[in-house]
């Protein structure tokens, strides 16, 4: 029993949501393209990952396209992101170093 | 080439132009990593869809993932459906005709394909354009 709680609480300290934000600097901001390399970036992380327009949400799910699509971010928003899983600190890495690349496309 | 594992998408739309435009969408929004084929027109080369250039289209994009259809008018359903029911049996359970805008439905299943999903999700991911 003991040992059970002990891998539970290991687990849960594994799983620590981790945050960051970065700045649409990007002409179009978060238009169909740049929709689209968001959630194909996410999907390559296993862990659960989350956008929002504001620290208080509503967040949504960044693997699905066409919900990140309707978040339409304008230029000069920022995006939240948290998520939580094996690879999270990896994958918000990756995601705002894509904002600040500005979805490679300037 | 290795067969890819990723779901093939396939383009059904009465005109050619519209076929042929939508692939483009989608091979410079998602990238060429997903099974993409397109039939337009009639085989007279008018506006209407041929059960032929369908089959020959769900070849060509064919995945051992399955493939996903995005269909414009009603005669695209019913011949895409007709193209279904020629394929080889083993094949017909893993061919999926979305209810879905055609051009927005065929970028979003692309992009959920292009993440390694299966043809459920993809399927699921045109067609939320319509539930929400």
């Amino acid at each position: 029993m003991n040992d059970a709680s002990t891998e539970g609480s290991e687990r849960m300290i594994g799983m620590q949501e981790v945050t960051a934000s970065a700045l649409l600097t990007n002409k179009v901001g978060l238009h169909a393209r740049p929709s689209v390399k968001l959630t194909q970036l996410a999907k390559r992380f296993a862990s659960r990952i989350e956008v929002a327009t504001s620290a208080a949400g509503p967040w949504t799910d960044a693997k699905s396209p066409v919900k990140i699509m309707r978040v339409k971010a304008s230029q000069g928003e920022v995006l939240h992101f948290k998520a939580s899983g094996a690879d999270a600190t990896a994958a918000i890495t990756a995601l705002v170093d894509i904002v600040t690349r500005k979805f490679d496309e300037e | 080439m290795p067969a890819s594992k990723n779901v093939g998408i396939v383009i059904v739309s009465h005109s050619a132009k519209v076929a042929e435009g939508a692939a483009d969408m989608v091979r410079q929004m998602v990238g060429d990593n997903v099974p993409l084929a397109a039939a337009g027109g009639n085989a007279e080369g008018g506006l209407g869809t041929d059960v032929a250039a369908i089959m020959a289209a769900i070849d060509r994009a064919w995945s051992e993932a399955g493939v996903a259809i995005l269909v414009d008018l009603g005669g695209a359903e019913t011949n895409s459906e007709m193209a279904v029911e020629m394929m080889p049996e083993e094949r017909r359970e893993r061919i999926v005709i979305c209810n879905a805008p055609i051009v927005e439905g065929a970028v979003m299943a692309a992009t959920e394909a292009s993440g390694g999903s299966p043809l459920a999700v993809v399927r699921a991911t045109a067609e939320e354009l319509i539930s929400a």
